[in-house]
C-alpha cells in the first residue's frame, strides 16, 4: 500500500515538474529586472569563486553572479524562444493554411520555397544570416524565425489539406458561409492542436538555437547574460571553475527536457483519439 | 444455460461463450454473454445483428484473436474433438489459417501493399503444408491452384500483382484465396461483403457458395444484411446486445420470425410495397452493455413488452423444431401477432401518396454536366489526363419530387450531387436551378442562391465540426445567409429545426459526439434544412446506419416531404431505399446515365442491360426467390480510360460491334422511361415492359 502511495506520488511529481520548471522559467523571465540583481556587477576579488552561501552559485571570470546571470539569461531564452516561435508559427500557419486552402498557383510556389528552405541545414542558414544581420537578440530571432516558419507551414499546409475535403467544410460552404468564416470556425481550430503541439516543441528548438548561436558568438553579446554565451565563457575555465560551465549547462539541459516533457503531455491532453473513445 | 440444439456430430460448435472487456478503475463489461452456435460440413450459419452487438467479437474470440482489453470469460469452442479455447498458443497457430479459417470487411486493409498477392498467398501456403509440400515449385503451383479456384483470371500474371493493383472484389477474392491455403474446415466470413458494389457482392457470395459445394466447407457469415442472409445461409442466429434472441432455419425466420427484434428489424427493410406507408422503425437504441439488468435485453424497445420482461431473463422458448427464440411471449404457446400489427406501423397511418406524374415545372435542370478531374504530374504540374467522374449527365427534378440516383461506387453519383451544389465547379454543362444558371455565378450572387439546395451526407460523424455545439451547427446556415442575424431569435429557430427532426432542445448545448449515428443524421438534416431549401441532395444519408435506423430517418425524410413539400435528390447505391422512397430512378454508370424513369418502370422493368444485372445482384428478403443473377464480368472500368463507345459494352452480356464503336444514343422507350442503349432497338431484345403491356 506504502509502495503504492509512493508511486503514485512519483508519478505525480512526474507530471508536474515539467509544468514547475516551466513557471520558474517565465516567472525568472519577467521578474528578473524588478529584481535587486546585479548580472553586470564586476567585483574583481570574487573573480571564479566557487559557490558559497553569499553568491551560492559562484561567480564567473569577471566577478559576477553566476545565479544573477543565470536568471538574466532565462529572460533572454525566454524573449528569443516564444518570440521565435510565435512569429514563425503565426507566418507558417498563415502561409501554410492559405496554400492549403487555395491551392492552385498558390500552393505550388509556397510548397517550391518550402523545398528550397527545407534543403539548406537549418542552423547552418541561421548562423549564416545572423552573420550577415549582425550579432543582438532582435537578428536573432529574424534569423530563427527564417528558418524556422517553413516546418509550420508545411504542418498546416498538410492540416488545411485534409481537413478541406471534410463533409462539414463542405456542409458549411453549401450554407454559404464565407471562406474568412470557414477558415476561422473550421479549419483553424482543428487545425491548431497539432501546430499548438510543434510549437511547444519550437520553444526547445529554439531556445537551444539561441545558446547555440550565442555560444558561437554570433547571437546575444556581451555584457548581456544569455545560457549560451556563458558557457562560452566558461569553457576556458573548465578545468578550474566548472560551475562556469555545469550551472548554465544544467540550467538549458532542464528547460529544453521540461519543454518538451510540456510538449508530449500537451499531445496527450489535446489528442481527441485518447479520451470520449467509449460514446 | 443448456440448448437442446448442441449435437454430438456438430464440427463446430461454440457453448455458452461469454466475453467481457477489462475497463480501468470500474467492472468489467459483459459484451457477449452465452452465445451458443452450432456448425456442421457444408452448412452455412449466419449470425446477424446490428452495429455494437458483439457479432465481430464473437468471431473473434473464436479465432482466438480478440483484443487485448477483451477476455473470453467462459464458454467452449469445440472444433471437432479440440477444446479451442484450452490449446495452447502454438497449436492454436497451426488451427488459426489452417482448420478454422477467417476473411474480414475490408480487403484493402486485410493485405499488405508491399507484397505480392502471390508471395501472401505462398506464406499461407506454407504455414499449413507439409515439409514436403514447402519446395517453391509446389508452393507456387498451389498458389496457381488457389487463385484459379476463386476465380482469378491469368492467375500466373496475377500473382505477380500489388494488392493497390487490384479492386476491391478482387482483393476480396486474393483474401478467400489466402483463407483457403490451409485447407480449412470451417471459414468465419466478417462482413465478406458490406464493403463491396451489389454486382460484386454477388459474385464474391455465389464464390463462397461454390466453394461450399466442392469443399464441404462450413461457413459463419457474420453479417447485418437481411439480403446477404436470405441469399445466402441456410440457418441463423440473431444477435442483439450481447445475446443471440432466436436461432431458426432461414426459411422457417423469413416465414415467421419469433423474436420481436426479428420481427421489427424484418418489416423496417424499405421495400416498394411499403411506399405508401411508414416503415417499421425500432424505437430508442441500443442499450449501453455495461447498464443491462436482470431482464430482456430489447424490453425498453419492445412494442410487446410485459411486467415480467422488465424483471426475468428469458429463457429459451422452443417454436418449431429449428427455431428458438429468447422471449417469455413464448412461454404459453404460440403468439397471435395481430394484437400489435393492427395498432402501430404499416398501412394504417397511410399518408396520400405524393402525385405520381411529374409536374411540368422543373424546379432544377441539369443539362450535359462535366466534371473531370484534371491528372497533374511532375514539377509544373503538367495536365496529364483526366478523370472523367461525370461526362454528360441530363436531369431534372420537379417540386416536391423524389429523383433517386442510382450507381455503384466510383460511378460519379456523389459528383453530381456536389456539381449540383457547385461545391465542385462543373468541367461543362449547366445547371440551372429556377431559371438561374448556377455554374456561371461567383461570390456573392452564388451564396445568394445557396439557400435553395442543400445536401445531407453519408458519414454523419465527419460531417459535423466536432467542436461546435449543435446550437452552433444547425444555427450555422441562419447565421451565414443572415437570416436570423439575432442570437436569441437563431436559438428559438434551432429548437424548432430540432423539434422537426425529433431531437430534444437539451441538444443545443451539446457536441456532436454525444449522439448515436442516427441522432446525428438527424441534426445534419435540421441543419441542412435550417435555411428552407427547396431541393435536398441526400448522398446515402442511411447507408452508414443500421436497418433499423435507416428505417427511422427514411421515415422522417418522408414526412418532411411531406410537410415542407422539398425536392430529394437522393444519391445510393440501395436499391431498397430507391423503391420506398423515389418517384423516379436514374441509373448512372461510369459518368453517364444509362436509365431514366419512373420508380416501378426502371425497378420492375429495367431496359437497361445494366440496371437488369444491377437489380438481379440485389440479395432478396425471400429465401424461396432464390434467383440466378445477371451475372456481370469483371470490375467498373476506369473513369480515366473509359472504355470507348457504350462505357458498359466490355461487362455488357448483349454487346455487339457496334457498341464498341459509338455512344449510343437516349431512346424513350416510354412517356417517362429513357434508355442509353442500342440494344433496346434490337427486335430480339428480351424484356418486354410490363407498363406498355397494360
Amino acid at each position: 500500500m506504502r509502495v503504492l502511495m509512493n508511486i503514485s506520488a512519483g508519478s505525480a511529481i512526474a507530471r508536474h515538474s515539467p509544468s514547475a520548471i516551466l513557471l520558474l522559467w517565465a516567472l525568472a523571465a519577467v521578474g528578473a529586472p524588478f529584481l535587486p540583481l546585479t548580472p553586470n556587477l564586476i567585483d574583481l576579488p570574487q573573480i571564479l569563486a566557487p559557490p558559497s552561501a553569499a553568491c551560492w552559485l559562484g561567480s564567473d571570470d569577471l566577478g559576477r553572479s553566476i545565479a544573477d546571470r543565470l536568471l538574466f539569461s532565462a529572460r533572454t531564452a525566454f524573449i528569443i524562444g516564444i518570440g521565435v516561435v510565435a512569429i514563425s508559427a503565426s507566418i507558417g500557419a498563415v502561409l501554410g493554411g492559405i496554400g492549403g486552402y487555395l491551392g492552385g498557383w498558390w500552393d505550388l510556389i509556397l510548397v517550391r520555397i518550402i523545398d528550397i528552405f527545407l534543403a539548406f541545414p537549418g542552423l547552418l542558414l541561421a548562423i549564416a544570416l545572423a552573420g550577415l544581420l549582425g550579432p543582438g537578440i532582435g537578428n536573432l530571432i529574424i534569423a530563427l524565425t527564417t528558418v524556422g516558419w517553413v516546418g509550420y507551414a508545411r504542418l498546416a499546409r498538410a492540416q488545411i489539406l485534409s481537413l478541406r475535403h471534410r463533409d462539414h467544410i463542405f456542409a458549411a460552404r453549401a450554407l454559404g458561409v464565407s471562406h474568412w468564416r470557414i477558415i476561422r470556425r473550421h479549419l483553424l481550430p482543428l487545425a491548431l492542436a497539432p501546430l499548438i503541439v510543434e510549437a511547444t516543441f519550437g520553444i526547445s528548438g529554439a531556445v537551444l538555437a539561441e545558446a547555440s548561436l550565442s555560444f558561437l558568438g554570433l547571437g546575444v553579446q556581451p555584457p548581456t547574460a544569455s545560457w549560451g554565451n556563458m558557457i562560452r565563457d566558461g569553457v576556458a575555465y573548465l578545468l578550474v571553475a566548472p560551475h562556469l560551465v555545469i550551472a548554465p549547462g544544467v540550467t538549458l539541459f532542464l528547460v529544453v527536457l521540461a519543454v518538451n516533457l510540456a510538449g508530449d503531455q500537451l499531445r496527450d491532453r489535446l489528442d481527441i483519439r485518447s479520451h470520449d473513445r467509449i460514446n | 444455460m443448456t440448448t437442446p440444439l448442441l449435437a454430438i456430430e456438430n464440427l463446430f460448435a461454440v457453448q455458452n461463450l461469454s466475453i467481457h472487456f477489462e475497463r480501468h478503475a470500474q467492472p468489467p463489461i459483459a459484451v457477449v454473454s452465452g452465445v451458443d452456435l452450432h456448425l456442421q460440413r457444408g452448412e452455412t450459419l449466419a449470425l446477424l445483428g446490428e452495429s455494437g452487438c458483439g457479432k465481430s467479437l464473437t468471431a473473434l474470440a473464436l479465432m482466438r484473436l480478440l483484443p487485448p482489453a477483451a477476455r473470453i470469460s467462459g464458454g467452449r469452442v469445440q472444433l471437432e474433438a479440440t477444446n479451442l479455447l484450452a490449446l495452447p498458443e502454438a497449436q492454436m497457430r497451426q488451427v488459426r489459417g489452417g482448420r478454422l479459417a477467417m476473411i474480414f470487411q475490408e480487403p484493402q486493409t486485410s493485405l499488405n501493399p508491399v507484397l505480392t498477392i502471390g508471395a501472401q498467398i505462398a506464406e499461407a501456403v506454407r504455414l499449413h503444408a507439409k515439409p514436403a509440400d514447402r519446395q517453391p515449385a509446389r508452393v507456387t503451383r498451389r498458389v496457381l491452384q488457389l487463385l484459379d479456384s476463386v476465380g482469378i483470371s491469368a492467375p500466373a500474371r496475377r500473382m505477380r500483382d500489388y494488392p493497390h493493383q487490384l479492386s476491391g472484389g478482387m482483393k476480396q477474392r486474393v483474401m478467400i484465396a489466402m483463407a483457403l491455403a490451409g485447407d480449412p474446415q470451417v471459414l468465419i466470413a466478417d462482413e465478406p461483403t458490406t464493403a463491396l458494389d451489389v454486382t460484386i457482392q454477388a459474385q464474391v457470395l455465389q464464390l463462397i457458395k461454390d466453394l461450399q459445394r466442392d469443399t464441404g466447407l462450413a461457413v459463419l457469415l457474420i453479417t447485418h444484411d437481411l439480403g446477404v442472409v436470405a441469399e445466402t445461409a441456410d440457418r441463423l442466429a440473431v444477435m442483439y446486445a450481447g445475446q443471440l434472441v432466436e436461432v431458426a432455419d432461414c426459411a422457417q425466420f423469413f416465414a415467421a420470425p419469433a423474436h420481436p427484434y426479428s420481427r421489427k428489424l424484418l418489416a423496417s427493410v424499405p421495400t416498394a410495397a411499403q411506399r405508401h406507408g411508414k416503415l417499421a422503425a425500432i424505437p430508442g437504441r441500443v442499450p449501453p452493455l455495461d447498464q443491462v439488468s436482470g431482464g430482456c435485453r430489447f424490453a425498453e424497445r419492445c412494442f410487446a413488452v410485459q411486467p415480467r420482461c422488465q424483471s426475468t431473463v428469458p429463457n429459451w422458448q422452443q417454436v418449431q423444431n429449428a427455431q428458438q427464440v429468447r422471449c417469455h411471449l413464448w412461454q404459453n404457446g404460440a403468439v397471435d401477432w395481430t394484437r400489435w400489427d393492427t395498432a402501430p406501423p404499416a398501412s394504417v397511418v397511410t399518408t396520400p401518396p405524393v402525385a405520381e406524374i411529374t409536374p411540368p415545372a422543373h424546379l432544377l435542370e441539369v443539362i450535359d454536366l462535366k466534371v473531370h478531374f484534371p491528372i497533374q504530374r511532375g514539377l509544373f504540374k503538367r495536365t496529364v489526363g483526366a478523370v472523367r467522374a461525370v461526362d454528360g449527365v441530363n436531369l431534372t427534378l420537379a417540386a416536391g419530387e423524389t429523383l433517386a440516383l442510382v450507381g455503384e461506387s466510383g460511378c460519379g453519383k456523389t459528383t453530381v450531387g456536389k456539381a449540383i451544389l457547385q461545391l465542385e465547379r462543373p468541367t461543362g454543362g449547366q445547371v440551372r436551378y429556377a431559371g438561374v444558371e448556377l455554374t456561371q455565378l461567383r461570390g456573392e450572387a452564388l451564396r445568394q442562391q445557396r439557400r435553395a439546395l442543400q445536401i445531407v451526407f453519408q458519414d454523419p460523424f465527419a460531417a459535423m465540426n466536432p467542436r461546435l455545439l449543435v446550437e452552433d451547427i444547425v444555427g450555422e446556415g441562419l447565421q451565414a445567409l443572415g437570416i436570423e442575424p439575432q442570437r436569441a431569435r437563431r436559438r428559438q429557430r434551432v429548437t424548432e429545426l430540432l423539434d422537426l427532426v425529433g431531437i430534444d432542445a437539451t441538444a443545443l448545448q451539446r457536441y456532436p459526439h454525444e449522439f448515436s449515428g442516427g441522432q446525428r443524421q438527424r441534426i445534419c438534416i435540421a441543419r441542412a434544412l435550417a435555411v428552407m431549401p427547396q431541393v435536398l441532395i441526400c448522398d446515402e444519408p442511411t447507408s452508414a446506419l443500421d436497418v433499423s435506423v435507416q428505417a427511422q430517418i427514411l421515415n422522417l425524410l418522408k414526412e418532411l416531404q411531406q410537410q415542407l413539400g422539398i425536392s430529394y435528390l437522393f444519391i445510393t447505391h440501395n436499391l431498397a431505399v430507391v423503391s420506398y422512397l423515389a418517384q423516379r430512378v436514374a441509373v448512372m454508370y461510369l459518368g453517364r446515365i444509362v436509365e431514366l424513369g419512373m420508380a416501378a418502370e426502371v425497378l420492375t422493368a429495367p431496359r437497361h442491360p445494366y440496371t437488369q444485372a444491377l437489380l438481379s445482384a440485389v440479395p432478396v428478403i425471400d429465401p424461396s426467390a432464390r434467383r440466378q443473377p445477371v451475372r456481370l464480368s469483371g470490375d467498373l472500368p476506369s473513369p480515366i480510360t473509359p472504355p470507348s463507345g457504350c462505357h458498359f459494352h466490355p461487362r455488357c452480356p448483349l454487346a455487339r460491334p457496334q457498341c464498341a464503336q459509338m455512344e449510343p444514343p437516349v431512346v424513350a422507350v416510354s412517356a417517362t422511361q429513357q434508355v442509353r442503349c442500342f440494344a433496346v432497338q434490337w427486335s430480339n431484345h428480351c424484356v418486354k415492359p410490363a407498363n406498355d403491356a397494360k
